[in-house]
């Protein structure tokens, strides 16, 4: 590839043709602030609307300044990024934005984490020096995201991700200048579209706009309520993330501490989501072999591939834009709906508490959940399996108001009985790791022999797309593995057609899985974050000394003492589903 | 947001205008300028319509529609009058002729009289400021327009017109 040879803040480098001014100066260490930039390396995926010109340089010889992020170098070019005309500009662009934004950062959920109030930080802005009109748009709410635009600085990256990446298409820029905002078609509210609730574009949000549906509140009031039994379940994904909430490096373990934070919080008994991903791989993975039987045996009617249904906004996502397919997926409710279920019915039962004063809480990587928790079809006369899911950055929160010194704190295990679980459940939180737990027992029970290896390399990975031929002893069993919707829609789109070469796939509405969750810390562009949280999960199935959710002892309990066998009428009612075209 | 259900006649005739694009996405403004020209605007449930034969998402339409003043998302009564409002009509008095055209069909700009006849929007320059201040009734121009001539072009197309409650 050709070279191009020039000059940044007086220092010479060769970069690629085609290398933007951005990352031509990161080569030599220069960094150039922006502010609706965003670039997530190695996922393909670039919001770079040239927008907010706040990394506007100054080339020698060029009449106007030039935005860095989308200006491609050309030979010879001498760029300053600091000269004074470069830095007043850049000073001028951020006070008119701030100008149009709300001053209420004391208060604001993003405080602390929000990519302008960083910006003006590090530029010293003590004034602003314009005083024209505000913006004002009304406050929308749904289950899980609320939308306040008055906080928006129209850089697109929800836009980006809610159209390129998740192809779920809700999220557009409508009107023209001081009146354009983001919004759904017809300015409707996001209940009304058909947003999956992924979150991605509260997960790469720069400000406050987006943010999740605060319901650290009411767990407090159930906490301290002397008549309600509360309990907590922590999704895998939650444990190799929160860390990073306490200024942890990424990738840092943090299960121990999490679960003696949240026996601290006062939570009656701390359990894992981890104990009902090993229940959903038994329903699941026996479905799946019910259905290859059948399908193997030559029955036409049974329909493949079959599909994993965990992932609410995955759920979302079929029953609006694919309804001809909601007989595919498996019935399996998510690990977060089958542990309210078993919690309200066998737990409840063992401690006798009625259901009503059992407040279940969960701890999730994502925002989806929250909606999840309140489909009508997961309550029992209105008393919901979940009462409330919070997200990982909630529960930081609820760490920091109880004045607890997460990073001092002791290492604690998790209640039992439904504190148990297998390695094949943690994976349940990175791309790929439901589909491997699910061939781990799968395997066993169709081939009655144990497995020769634990470790599918082959089904691992940050490939958007991904497949592999498992051997079932002698079986060639075809798997497929989707991350972000918008991977999800081409493999959707092959079933449709009749060409899709699969018996299961795997599919996560977030890329990298539940790692790369809407609810996770923040990530503010930077992959590696997510790839070491990715290891950490793989290095927790590692040290596990049960890896087979089939032999979680309390999984096999339950089945003795309260289920009967997986996919028994009981375990039908309890943790089964059924999906409801949306279209 | 409620629903109306379009005339399997309207779906056909937008179905076949997006056909004449080929379906492409890229076509969208001149799909959208086409399907305007025949139905008189763009209501929520053209743009669905739309959307799917291009396969993109409404938001995306939605955004244009509402980019560009030209489109309209509410119907346009059967003689649209539009007063330019540029510099040069803007300095001979077209504000006075607005004023006057507004207190005469008693209703603003934006709106459509309540029988359905006329409906008010103002336009940046139509090119001819030599005739200014210049008034536009569907495709017929007006010049030199005053405010005592207003009642005198309204008068035009009354006449012109049945009313449907009478006839």
């Amino acid at each position: 590839m050709k070279k191009i040879k020039l000059n940044i803040d007086n220092k010479t480098l060769e970069v690629p043709k085609g290398t933007t001014i951005l990352d031509a100066a990161s080569v030599v260490g220069i960094d150039i602030p922006t502010l609706c930039h965003m670039k997530l390396h190695d996922m393909n995926i670039e919001n770079k609307p040239g927008g907010c010109r706040v990394c506007v340089v100054e080339v020698k010889g060029r009449r106007n300044l030039a935005p860095a992020c989308c200006t491609e170098v050309a030979e010879g070019m001498e760029i300053s990024t600091h000269s004074m005309r470069a830095v007043n500009a850049r000073r001028t662009v951020l006070e008119l934005i701030l100008s149009d934004h709300p001053s209420d950062c004391l208060v604001c959920a993003k405080s602390g984490k929000c990519d302008l109030q960083e910006m003006a930080q590090n530029m010293g802005i003590r004034e602003i020096h314009y005083q024209g009109a505000q913006s004002h748009y009304r406050e929308d709410t749904s289950p899980a995201i609320i939308r306040e635009l008055d906080k928006c600085i129209l850089c697109r990256r929800c836009e980006t991700m809610c159209n390129k990446v998740q192809s779920v298409g809700v999220l557009s820029t409508i009107n023209r200048g001081f009146e354009a905002v983001v919004s759904p078609a017809f300015e409707m509210n996001l209940d009304h579209s058909v947003c999956t609730y992924c979150g991605q574009c509260v997960a790469v949000c720069p400000t406050g706009a987006l943010t999740e549906v605060d319901e650290t509140g009411a767990v407090i009031r159930a906490l301290s309520d002397p008549s309600k039994t509360v309990i907590v379940q922590t999704a895998p994904a939650v444990r190799a993330a929160l860390g990073e909430e306490f200024e942890m490096e990424a990738g840092t373990l943090v299960t121990g501490k999490m679960v003696s934070a949240l026996r601290r919080l006062g939570f009656d008994y701390v359990f894992d989501t981890d104990f009902a991903a090993d229940l959903t791989i038994m329903e699941e993975g026996t479905e799946l072999l019910n259905r290859l039987g059948k399908y193997l045996g030559g029955d036409k009617n049974v329909k493949m591939p079959i599909l994993t249904s965990c992932c609410p906004a995955w759920v979302k996502f079929f029953e609006h834009q694919f309804p001809e397919l909601k007989d595919i997926p498996s019935t399996a409710r998510s690990p977060q709906q089958m542990f309210g279920a078993i919690a309200k019915t066998y737990f409840a039962d063992k401690i006798e508490v009625k259901r009503e004063n059992l407040v279940v809480v969960s701890i999730m990587p994502c925002v989806a959940k929250k909606y999840e928790s309140s489909r009508d079809e997961f309550a029992v006369n209105g008393n919901p399996d979940v009462d409330y899911a919070l997200t990982t950055r909630e529960l930081a929160s609820l760490i920091n108001i109880s004045n607890i010194d997460f990073k001092s704190l002791p290492e604690e295990d998790f209640d039992q009985p439904l504190g148990e679980s297998t390695g094949a459940a943690v994976i349940f939180g990175t791309t790929g790791g439901v589909i491997e737990a699910a061939v781990r027992t799968a395997y066993e029970i169709q081939t009655g022999k144990s497995l020769p290896r634990l470790d599918f390399e082959e089904l691992r990975g940050m490939e958007g797309l991904r497949k592999a031929t498992i051997d079932f002893d002698g079986t060639p069993i075809n798997i497929g593995i989707a991350h972000g919707l918008g991977n999800a829609r081409q493999l959707l789109e092959q079933i449709k057609a009749g060409e899709s070469e699969f018996h299961a796939i795997e599919i996560m509405s977030c890329p990298g899985g539940c790692i790369g969750g809407g609810g996770q810390p923040y990530h503010h562009g930077d992959v590696e974050i997510l790839k070491k949280r990715q290891k950490a999960i793989y290095s927790e199935d590692k040290n596990k000394t049960l890896r087979k959710s089939h032999e979680n002892p309390h999984i096999q309990k339950l089945y003795e003492e309260f289920l009967g066998a997986p996919m028994s009428e009981k375990a039908h009612h309890l943790l089964h589903t059924k999906y409801f075209d949306r279209s | 947001m409620t629903k109306i259900k379009l005339a399997d006649k309207a779906v056909e005739l937008i179905k076949g205008i997006c056909a004449q694009f080929n379906n492409q996405e890229s076509e969208l403004i001149n799909v959208l300028h086409q399907v305007q020209h025949k139905l008189g605007y763009l209501p929520a449930e053209v743009q669905e319509v739309i959307a799917k034969e291009l396969n993109m998402s409404v938001a995306k339409v939605y955004g244009v529609v509402t980019f560009y003043s030209f489109f309209t998302m509410l119907p346009q009564g059967q003689h649209p009058i539009s007063i330019c409002m540029g510099t040069a009509c803007y300095v001979r008095g077209a504000e006075k002729v607005l004023h006057e055209f507004k207190r005469q069909l008693g209703i603003e700009v934006g709106q459509t009289s309540v029988d359905g006849r006329f409906s008010l929007s103002c336009l940046r320059c139509v090119g001819a400021c030599g005739l200014a201040p210049v008034v536009l009734v569907g495709e017929k121009v007006y010049g030199r327009v005053s405010p005592q001539q207003v009642a005198k072009i309204i008068a035009e197309y009354q006449e012109a017109c049945v009313n449907p409650q009478t006839a």
